[in-house]
């Protein structure tokens, strides 16, 4: 198998990237050849995206190793497929709206969301080291871009620089972190690898390696030490690839993260699950406070977005299969809330209010009650609130730490999101109860408006009837076993 | 039909009809409202007749699969105790309906919508026996309550919101931790996932994993209820809600606590129950005792009735932890009498407060020479308050009392002395607001009760005097309930009514079911 050299099979098992990369290409030439036609670009990307979706219905189902053992085409990797493509749907429709306020020329905005989103699709179902770098380069290249995309913004040029400095820097880590494995095994496939670190027992170099690694991950879904760069990044970048960043490469990364972890070192979890015990309740207690101080909805969005990657990690720590779904349950009810969240934030952008900052919320259920109702939908899906899809999201995450024994896990991530009440509750403060404000008019657009009535349906429906993504959830966490 | 299911969504049936209802229609939107409320009413009447005193089992169960993959189904089924609660919370709905008719400017489509979702969730959260379903309800009446108490509350509306808002989430959220860990005991044992209540009230759990959980419920109880030292968002939120938003509070949403103690830590923690009834028990002491003289103390009318609530749930407490029949069936009726005398306090605060805007006692005085109908309902709720024999408050108090005497004398003697003290601040509130000559000008001019107030009054008077005279309809009602409760927390306890039936057990439907000799355990299944 090793010397096998690519066949035809490995080119139909992958053929969801190929129609996006395909897609993103012709993506980048229509801008090459027609300047600045936003109005091709937008409804092109469109078309990729829902055509990568409908090419993965092909998948489901599926469970092979394809590519000489560089990647897993399982339910796992399908799951998180679906979960990007849906939440890169979503950003594309808040974004044709939202650069022609910003009068930024779109250009190729479009297509480095599509290259970004054929990173995290192969994140999701690599199996080896290398394919899962390239995949995560590809993905942050894209980001570190896009982060900076509203040139003339003195915020947007700092997150760039300070996404791209920091990020490489992680990056390193990762890479050392990922080399010492191979000192230990020999091999960058996880399976090899698995074997390798099985054999050596707990200590020594693999528990290394997985610190650095897991450091290096961190980094990528904000845990808190390595949280830094996510509140300045979030609150400068263009509201859309801030709302992308937060759902799809957090998400991708956590996929990334239950590879490395679940089917290379599983090993040594007892090692592991001590640090990301740690990790998690930082994450956790950190984001949370930072976010109740917070004025600017994306930076206090930013650190809701630190806290909730806490409660993922508490999933991870559980170390076991209900964890894992725990986890992509979690990711998934995430994608639609926090979308949505930004979803709003981007609307209230208008020429004459930046409609970042917690005020410019003021009196929203008076002007747009629709709007309203939407955020406070998302504010107690957010804080885990039922009958929203938060809550059901929670349900597993503290039911994987109380099945383990986690307890005083379970106990910190339950306070922890009662203290997230706080600040989720006092954006609707200003929506339902203080007085409007000045400010022209909001008006949603169809595109906005599908935008919203996704993330909307998902944040409600999933809360009172949750057993779809409930089964799909258990069913790929079943992949993930050692 | 489903009885229990049409209870539960008519009133959220109208919620949803009114969001389509132009916002400036208020009077459309009154009459829906109530509309929806008194319907919501009346289908819930027929619970009371159709409830069969003499069937152990849960009634009228509903069991539809919902979440299959962690086990979470739609299961309802009542017992007599919440059916008298679900009674209490219809009636309630249409009773602060109604207050609010006048009372209610602005904002009226938003603030409809609220009550009736409110009163969904309540009624939710009594029917449920999956506990999931439950823990959905309980946190779902957590909203529209932060947006009444926060949108149309008085002075200090977003700080009393808040804090009522935070206070019930943590301990929920912790009480949510307790709910896992007993599912998962579950699994381990049975070996199936289930959230099913009846289920779980067969469970004999070791004590150490009890003694956690039980704290874990406490908390989420407790803040609900509330005990001393969780009470301290209660003045704050009663004081600043709307008149109906404390009247739900006071009638309705302090019963989740007393129901949840009933319902899940008696059954299912039967050891660690036994194992903490000191340290209750002098919490509620303590309860009735500082309400009583807090309460004492306040200028505020409004403050003044909120305090009485923490004295008159520790007695309800009390009662309940007694572990005696006689206690927890004396300490359910006094549940009922706290909401319909404290509802009724809350409502007549509001009334003179929509006339003059202000609550200080000290304002008033005198008000039974202008207003005659209204200090009559006073003079009738204030007795029923204070236990005068004749009136509801006295049957509550005087099971209570018996209950709790025959474990232990001295509490007993404090429990008599919280009586004493809300005779004592309950007649200096009647005699300083109604008594006297009218200090105030402001006063001279006030307008008696009208129709609509008076009717808000009616259900409530013709109860007091009801329960207060031939209480037996209500005690019947409650009897299996507290066996099902005794016969956990007490294994000498033989129960009435599995003697009377032979030892056979009748659920409802046709899921018959041979009892083996011996206490019922559970009821149902």
């Amino acid at each position: 198998m090793q010397n096998a050299g690519f066949v035809a099979a490995d080119f139909y098992y992958i053929l969801p990237e190929i129609v996006l990369t395909v897609g993103a290409l012709v993506v980048l030439l229509i801008d090459l050849v027609f300047k600045d036609r936003d109005d091709l670009t937008f409804p092109a990307s469109l078309v990729t995206l829902l055509g990568t979706v409908a090419v993965l219905f092909l998948f489901v189902g599926v469970d092979v190793t394809a590519s000489r053992g560089l990647l897993a085409i399982d339910g796992f990797a399908t799951i998180f497929k679906f979960l990007f493509l849906v939440a890169a749907v979503v950003t594309v429709l808040m974004s044709s709206a939202y650069l022609r306020v910003e009068r930024v020329r779109a250009g190729e905005y479009y297509f480095l969301i599509l290259t970004a989103t054929l990173g995290m699709m192969f994140m999701a179902s690599a199996v080896d080291l290398i394919t899962l770098f390239i995949g995560l380069e590809t993905m942050a290249v894209s980001f570190y871009i896009l982060a900076g995309f509203l040139k003339p913004n003195q915020r947007s040029n700092e997150a760039a620089v300070k996404y791209y400095l920091l990020g490489a820097f992680s990056t390193g880590v990762l890479l050392y972190g990922m080399s010492l494995l191979y000192a230990v095994s020999g091999s960058t496939n996880l399976s090899e690898i698995a074997v390798a670190v099985d054999a050596q027992g707990s200590g020594g170099l693999a528990v290394l390696a997985a610190i650095l690694i897991g450091a290096g991950m961190g980094f990528k879904v904000a845990a808190v030490p390595f949280h830094m760069w996510a509140p300045d990044v979030y609150e400068g970048a263009p509201t859309p690839i801030t709302a992308y960043l937060s759902v799809g490469s957090k998400a991708a990364a956590f996929a990334m993260l239950l590879r490395i972890f679940v089917e290379g070192l599983s090993g040594i979890m007892p090692d592991w699950q001590v640090f990301f015990w740690w990790l998690a309740v930082l994450t956790m207690t950190v984001g949370n406070i930072a976010a109740i101080t917070q004025s600017n909805i994306k930076r206090m969005l930013a650190y809701s977005s630190i806290a909730h990657s806490g409660y993922v990690l508490i999933g991870i720590v559980a170390g076991t299969s209900r964890g894992w779904t725990a986890a992509i349950v979690y990711l998934v009810i995430y994608a639609f809330m926090q979308l949505g969240a930004f979803a709003i934030v981007t609307m209230l952008r208008r020429r004459d209010v930046v409609g970042d900052e917690l005020k410019d919320l003021s009196g929203l259920y008076s002007r747009s009650p629709v709007a309203a109702i939407a955020m406070l939908v998302f504010m107690l899906s957010l804080g885990g609130i039922p009958p929203t899809a938060g809550f059901m999201g929670k349900i597993w995450i503290f039911g994987a730490a109380i099945d383990q024994g986690f307890i005083a896990l379970a106990i910190i991530g339950a306070v922890n999101s009662a203290i997230s009440l706080f600040y989720y509750i006092r954006v609707v403060v200003f929506m339902w109860i203080k007085d409007e404000v000045m400010g022209s008019e909001i008006t949603i657009e169809p595109a906005m408006a599908t935008a919203l009535g996704i993330t909307l349906v998902g944040s409600i429906l999933f809360g009172v009837y949750p057993e779809p993504i409930f089964e799909q959830a258990q069913a790929a966490s079943a992949f993930l076993l050692p | 039909m489903p009885l229990l299911s049409l209870i539960l969504f008519t009133p959220l049936v109208g919620a949803v009809i009114l969001l389509f209802v132009n916002k400036h229609s208020k009077n459309a939107i009154r009459w829906i409202a109530n509309a929806f409320a008194m319907l919501g009413f009346l289908v819930s009447v027929p619970l009371w007749f159709v409830y069969d005193t003499q069937n152990p089992g849960w009634q009228l169960v509903e069991r539809h699969s919902w979440i299959p993959s962690i086990g979470a189904e739609y299961f309802l089924g009542v017992d007599g105790f919440s059916v008298l609660l679900i009674l209490l919370a219809t009636m309630t709905g249409v009773i602060a309906m109604l207050s609010s008719w006048t009372a209610i400017t602005m904002r009226v489509k938003e603030y409809y919508i609220f009550l009736l979702m409110l009163q969904t969730g309540m009624i939710g959260a009594f029917v449920s026996l999956d506990f999931l379903l439950f823990f959905l309800f309980w946190e779902v009446m957590l909203v529209p309550m932060y947006f009444l108490i926060g949108i149309w509350g008085s002075d200090n509306r977003l700080y009393s919101a808040i804090k009522f808002f935070l206070f019930t989430l943590v301990g929920s959220v912790i009480m949510l931790l307790g709910i896992l860990a007993v599912y998962f005991y579950n699994h381990q044992v049975t070996g199936v996932y289930t959230f099913d209540i009846t289920q779980f009230h067969e469970l004999n759990m070791p004590f150490d994993l009890q003694w956690w959980v039980f704290l874990a419920f406490f908390l989420g109880f407790a803040v609900k209820v509330p005990m001393f030292p969780f009470h301290t968002w209660l003045p704050d939120a009663h004081t600043d809600a709307p008149t109906a938003g404390s009247v739900i509070l006071a009638a309705v949403l302090l019963k989740m606590g007393t129901y949840g103690f009933i319902r899940f830590s008696l059954p299912i923690l039967p050891e660690a129950t036994a194992h903490f009834v000191p340290m209750i028990v002098l919490l509620s002491i303590i309860g009735i005792v500082y309400g009583a003289l807090v309460a004492m103390a306040q200028h505020d009318w409004k403050r003044l009735v909120a305090y009485s609530s923490v004295s008159h749930m520790g007695m309800v407490t009390l009662g309940l932890f007694a572990l005696t029949p006689v206690g927890i069936t004396g300490s359910i009726v006094q549940q009922l009498n706290h909401g319909i005398s404290t509802g009724a306090l809350f409502l007549l605060v509001g009334i003179v407060y929509e006339r003059r805007h202000t609550r200080e006692i000290s304002e008033y005085g005198g008000l039974s020479k202008v207003m005659p109908v209204y200090a009559a309902v006073f003079l009738i709720m204030t007795m029923s308050s204070i236990g005068l024999p004749t009136l509801n408050g006295f049957i509550g108090e005087v099971l209570i009392l018996q209950g709790v005497f025959v474990v232990n004398k001295v509490w007993a003697a404090f429990a008599a002395t919280g009586i004493v003290l809300g005779a004592a601040y309950m007649l200096r509130l009647y005699q300083q607001t109604m008594f006297g000559e009218v200090t105030n000008p402001k006063n001279e001019k006030l307008a008696d009760l009208n129709l609509r107030e008076f009717c808000t009054f009616a259900p409530l008077l013709f109860l007091a005097v009801w329960i207060g005279l031939y209480p037996k309809p209500f005690l019947d009602r409650l009897e299996t309930s507290v066996d099902h409760v005794m016969v956990r927390v007490n294994s000498d306890y033989t129960p009435r009514l599995a003697v009377l039936k032979g030892g056979t057990v009748v659920l409802d439907g046709d899921r018959g079911l041979d009892a083996s000799p011996g206490p019922i355990r559970g009821g149902a299944r």
